[in-house]
């Protein structure tokens, strides 16, 4: 186990230190160069500013110089708003996209999980159809048309009580959170429920399942002891990357739902071209996801003691 | 006694030669053998689901393909006398003659000022519709009342409820006798309340008086031309009715026809949903076919490759590579957006055939073309690939909605295409801006999206059971 968490681990930081590679080969891909966003400069104050921001060594050197200062956790200075560092820019506004996404993922797992076993026992039954109805169309409606059709609700709700109950956009409250969550965590849940309906239904006809019929445990230790608890496993090895997809979606939830999250940043990043805000939150949120998917991994192993043999 | 063949006595005819027959007839229990793919055929046929899915795919494709020969609307013609028009069946209107001034009733045997001033002055009386009321202008007079020094004309599209609710202030009239007003705002044809206030000249008084107004739609001449409606030698009488334009799934915020917009978009969404998953799938079938059948060192280190591409941050570097193949944000970006698809899509295709090649390499059936003499790239094309398809079938069906939802995804945070090429994800993006007042802008597109990902992915599931062999079994 130990071993095996080495292993994944020292991967792990290959896989973040070639997504750094990847996204610094990228950026110095693209045409024309950061300081052609500001105003036509002389070329004494262009020279300057390529010296202050170290543009004017070679690519070699610069990528030396980027790696470097990754290894100390800084990213730069944001190229767009004034004497903000890379590194404030994630640390203010990650917390809010972490605690979204965390919401999201609970509320997905828990969701899946407990829609999942019902469509199992109630097999090809009135409940069975309906859910698997809602699921498909989970799957099939993209997330910012759930953002704008959980908008549309809350509006219409709001009018209906006759003040602002859920507030409709914005952060802050427990009261904000509750549809972002809901809406970003939407189509992870419907995965997570076809993913439990089927690994539910295999469960139950295996032998084990039999065995404590026979004994004659109660049908409630029977599902929550023998059924749920092997039936949620493959559900566990899609959690890692149904982070990513969580994280990414997050997104448009963020835009749609005006959260100041670090993934509306990256978009706002991402539109004005500013490169260092780019890069920064790239690698950040690509070593995010690299670990995390490392630790749902390690997680199983407590989980499935068939892994921890291994 | 032995006996013993005597050759001489032996002599061979021509019948001794022929081949034998057998009258034995042996009771024939089999069906015509059917090949995998026929199999899977009737298979897929028994599903109704994957049928009408295939059916929806091949309606998509015509809609894509055939429809704009059909409906021939150019999609980016701009008409901002009909923006945001819902669908609606086709509505025609009536031709008037260029705009003639309104001059405004004065009533001279009125004063213009209050002779005094009153606590509280009632409403005007009598309001009535002046000339027919159409959509180029519509004229209303009243009676004056007593102690005004003005009126204050309101618009509202429901009923008021008091007189806070009049709805619009469309203007007022200056002087207790000039009787009339003409509003020519943005009018449409639809039921609309219009109320009038009076005033002291400077205050307002408390009491309205509404009349409903239904105008109709009329269009001048000189529009008409413009708009191609009728010809310039064309001789058409005034009031006469004339055919509008046919928008059966309205217009969007620039007027433009819905419809054309959504073949046009379907053509950028459905482009790169199948054309990203059919080069990333070729490509990942070459890598992995190459890395299985390869093996050893160079199978490892390609493998090990393939693993880091998956690790990338699907999205993030979607919109890195965008930004890297020369196109910033703003502009339409198709083709980038097909290449950073095909880089990050491979390697899970890779990793999938070569899985199959593996497998496959170790089969009795190839051991026995290679005993028979086969080289290798006869092996190659008549065996392995042909016993991966299934499986490169059934993945490359799931990659299109992933396609098109990444498109969609990009279009609608503004990296996809930029306007004026119409996606449904930005048409979507579009849509969700004007989402509570026109929603049919939003909902085709986004119904359009998720019939297509709905459609593949069922057509999927059929798909899988139906060339899963295992799936075969358990019947």
């Amino acid at each position: 186990m130990l071993m095996y968490t080495i292993k994944r681990l020292l991967a792990g930081i290959i896989t973040v230190w070639f997504i750094a590679t990847a996204t610094f080969i990228a950026m110095h891909q693209v045409p024309g160069d950061p300081l052609m966003n500001d105003k036509a400069v002389s070329s004494e104050i262009r020279a300057n500013l390529e010296r202050k921001y170290g543009l004017d060594k070679p690519v070699v050197e610069q990528y030396f110089i980027f790696l470097g200062n990754m290894l100390k956790g800084d990213f730069g200075i944001s190229f767009t708003q004034q004497n903000r560092k890379v590194n404030d820019i994630i640390r203010d506004h990650f917390p809010v996209s972490a605690t979204l996404g965390i919401l999201a993922i609970l509320f997905a797992a828990l969701g899946g999980v407990m829609w999942g076993a019902l469509t199992a026992i109630y097999r090809n039954r009135l409940p069975d159809i309906m859910i698997m109805f809602l699921v498909i169309l989970g799957i099939s409606v993209p997330s910012f048309v759930f953002a704008a059709l959980g908008q549309l609700f809350l509006v219409n709700l709001n009018s209906f009580v006759g003040f602002s109950l859920i507030p409709v956009a914005g952060w802050g409250t427990l009261m904000h959170m509750i549809m972002p969550s809901l809406v970003l965590g939407l189509g992870t849940m419907a995965l997570l429920t076809r993913l439990m309906r089927s690994s539910m239904l295999e469960v139950v006809n295996e032998d084990y399942i039999k065995t404590a019929r026979a004994k004659g445990l109660s049908p409630m230790r029977i599902f929550f002891r023998h059924q749920l608890r092997n039936a949620i496993l493959p559900v566990v090895t899609v959690l890692g990357p149904q982070i990513a997809a969580i994280t990414t979606g997050g997104f448009v939830v963020e835009l749609v739902f005006a959260i100041p999250g670090l993934g509306r940043y990256f978009v706002q990043a991402v539109q004005q071209l500013d490169y260092t805000v780019i890069m920064g939150t790239t690698v950040f949120y690509g070593a995010f996801l690299v670990f995390m998917v490392i630790i749902v991994d390690i997680l199983y192993g407590f989980i499935d003691p068939r892994v921890r043999l291994k | 006694m032995v006996s013993t063949f005597k050759p001489s006595t032996f002599k061979p005819s021509p019948a001794d030669f022929s081949p034998a027959t057998s009258n034995v007839h042996v009771e024939q229990i089999s069906r015509p053998s059917l090949s995998y793919w026929q199999d899977a055929w009737i298979r897929l046929k028994k599903n109704t689901r994957a049928l009408i899915s295939l059916y929806i795919v091949i309606g998509l494709a015509l809609f894509t393909l055939a429809g704009p020969y059909l409906w021939q609307v150019d999609p980016a013609l701009q008409d901002l006398n009909q923006i945001s028009q819902s669908p609606a069946w086709p509505k025609t209107s009536i031709l008037v003659g260029p705009y003639q001034r309104f001059t405004p009733v004065i009533r001279e045997d009125f004063p213009a000022e209050p002779d005094e001033y009153l606590e509280d002055i009632s409403p005007p009386q009598n309001i009535r519709i002046f000339e027919a009321p159409t959509t180029q202008h519509v004229r209303l007079v009243w009676d004056p009342v007593d102690g005004a020094g003005g009126y204050n004309i309101y618009r509202n599209q429901r009923l008021p409820e008091g007189i806070n609710d009049l709805g619009l202030p469309l203007g007022s009239t200056l002087g207790g006798n000039e009787v009339s007003y003409e509003d020519r705002l943005n009018l449409e044809s639809r039921d609309y309340y219009y109320s009038i206030v009076s005033t002291d000249g400077f205050d307002e008084s408390y009491q309205y008086e509404t009349i409903k107004v239904t105008p109709q739609l009329a269009i001048t001449f000189d529009e008409a031309l413009d708009r191609g409606l009728i010809q310039p030698n064309e001789d058409r009488a005034l009031n006469s009715e004339i055919e509008l334009e046919f928008h059966p799934f309205g217009t969007d915020y620039l007027g433009r026809d819905m419809l054309a917009r959504l073949m046009q978009g379907a053509r950028v969404s459905l482009f790169i949903g199948i054309c990203a998953p059919f080069l990333f799938v070729m490509f990942g079938i070459v890598y992995g076919g190459f890395a299985g059948y390869v093996g050893g060192k160079l199978d490892q280190f390609l493998m090990r490759f393939a693993d880091f591409v998956v690790a990338l941050p699907f999205l993030l570097f979607m919109i890195l590579f965008k930004i890297a193949f020369g196109i910033g944000p703003g502009e339409s970006g198709v083709i980038p957006m097909l290449i950073a698809l095909i880089i990050l899509g491979w390697p899970s295709t890779a990793r999938l055939v070569r899985g199959q090649v593996l497998q496959i390499r170790e089969q009795g059936y190839i051991e026995a073309a290679r005993l028979l003499g086969g080289k290798n790239h006869y092996l190659i094309i008549r065996h392995i690939i042909p016993n991966t398809m299934g499986v490169i079938l059934v993945t490359l069906t799931f990659a299109v909605p992933a396609a098109i939802f990444t498109e969609a995804f990009l279009s609608f945070i503004g990296m996809g295409v930029a306007p004026p090429t119409p996606s449904w994800g930005s048409m979507c993006n579009e849509g969700v801006k004007t989402m509570l007042s026109h929603p049919h802008e939003l909902i085709f597109p986004a119904v359009f999206i998720s019939v297509t990902v709905l459609a593949f992915n069922l057509l999927g599931d059929g798909l899988t059971e139906a060339l899963d062999s295992r799936m075969r079994s358990r019947e």
